[in-house]
């Protein structure tokens, strides 16, 4: 039950608490970018979803039992990229046969993921945070990729709204994307006290 | 390569000063928002960060201009990205061995600078297609570009949060008889995205582009 709690807590902790956008600012690039449509910004939170929860996992295996064995750590972002960037292909290829119109629809966007600084963000984090066991690190990946998505479709869903206000002129497009982001990302503050 | 040799001096000013400004790669191509947004909340780590951005983009520019005929096209990607990583691990370390307590602040932000879209964007848009000298241009030019961004930023938002410039009090407290109250939320992340907001906006007045 302990066990139970401790992962549900790291989960809504990652997803609503330490929102990667909000309080990292990880993932600010495509979450300026590519949310300008609700569906396809669901799509790349789901293909972020993905990729972050294998290669969180994997890595956190990589570097617990493999680099700090042999003492290795110095490798760790070279090994990280690697996988990440090998998770991406694997989603790429898997796309690319079985969701062909998803696939047409990312474009570009798909090998940027590899770029993506949510998915090596939180491989650093789990680090960060000291995570000591798989169940919880993988569980921690899958919140960050529900987080980003969570983060994303709002944006998305605001952007498509902001289409028909009157914004000034000077501030049309990315400025103001970003100072929305800052009030969502107040918003999100106030999920701070919800543990402990 | 470029062709004609009488023009070389007029295209590295140019090559300079595109970094520096008309592409400036934070505030014109929006490029490496997350590191942007994430050290400035004070002066001094944003200059760190801004140092350890030139000396990766600088470095691997060097390697990718240097291996560019090398390269084949679908292990491009990768080559560069692994690149960056030995350029990231080499900044890090000389950052934990010297300015053990920068490195504490920044964190994993300064091995997030692998994926800073800025230098895998010129690596790939100026290295992988200029000779030596150029990419070396381009690269102090975006990274000196990049680093007066964040300095700017950093010293909006360390005044109005802590009513001081790296760390020197230039607004008086209230709790010394002042009138400045801290600002609380510049310090924290809705400070960063407004304010970056706000700034975008004005670049956009002075450019006089509408978009």
């Amino acid at each position: 039950m302990d066990t139970l709690n401790a992962v549900l807590m790291g989960f809504i902790s990652v997803v609503l608490i330490n929102n990667l956008v909000f309080t990292k600012f990880l993932g600010t690039c495509p979450y300026l970018g590519v949310s300008g449509r609700i569906d396809m910004a669901f799509g790349m939170g789901m293909a972020v979803t993905f990729v972050v929860t294998l290669s969180g996992t994997l890595t956190w295996m990589i570097d617990n039992w493999i680099l700090m064995k042999l003492g290795l750590e110095v490798t760790r972002y070279v090994c990280f990229i690697v996988v990440i960037a090998g998770a991406v292909q694997l989603v790429e290829m898997y796309l690319r046969k079985f969701l062909p119109s998803l696939y047409e629809s990312f474009g570009i966007f798909l090998p940027l993921i590899t770029t993506n600084c949510v998915i090596l963000g939180l491989c650093l984090f789990l680090n960060v945070w000291m995570i000591d066991n798989l169940l919880d690190a993988a569980v921690r990946s899958f919140g960050a990729g529900v987080g980003f998505t969570i983060a994303i479709c709002i944006m998305a869903g605001i952007r498509e709204n902001l289409n028909l206000a009157d914004v000034p002129g000077c501030l049309k497009g990315a400025p103001i994307t970003l100072i929305t982001a800052g009030l969502l990302s107040l918003a999100f503050m106030g999920f701070a006290g919800m543990i402990r | 390569m470029s062709n004609s040799s009488e023009a070389k001096p007029a295209l590295y000013s140019q090559t300079l000063l595109a970094g520096l400004w008309r592409e400036n790669p934070t505030m014109r191509l929006l490029l490496g928002m997350c590191p942007t947004l994430a050290v400035t909340a004070a002066v001094k780590p944003a200059l760190t960060m801004g140092c350890c951005v030139i000396f990766v983009l600088v470095c691997s520019n060097i390697i990718v201009s240097l291996m560019r005929n090398l390269l084949k096209p679908h292990l491009r990607i990768l080559m560069f990205t692994l690149t960056i990583a030995a350029f990231v691990t080499i900044a890090d370390l000389l950052l934990k061995a010297y300015q053990p307590d920068m490195s504490e602040t920044l964190g994993p932000y300064v091995p997030l600078i692998i994926v800073n879209c800025i230098i895998i964007c010129r690596a790939e848009a100026c290295a992988s297609k200029n000779g030596l000298v150029i990419s070396i241009i381009d690269a102090v030019g975006m990274g000196v570009g990049f680093t007066v961004t964040l300095c700017v930023l950093a010293s909006i938002r360390e005044l109005l949060a802590t009513g001081a410039i790296f760390e020197i009090q230039m607004l008086p407290l209230v709790k010394d008889g002042g009138w400045f109250v801290k600002w609380a939320a510049m310090g924290m992340p809705v400070g960063a995205f407004i304010t970056l907001g706000l700034m975008l906006g004005l670049v956009n007045i002075v450019t006089g582009k509408k978009a």
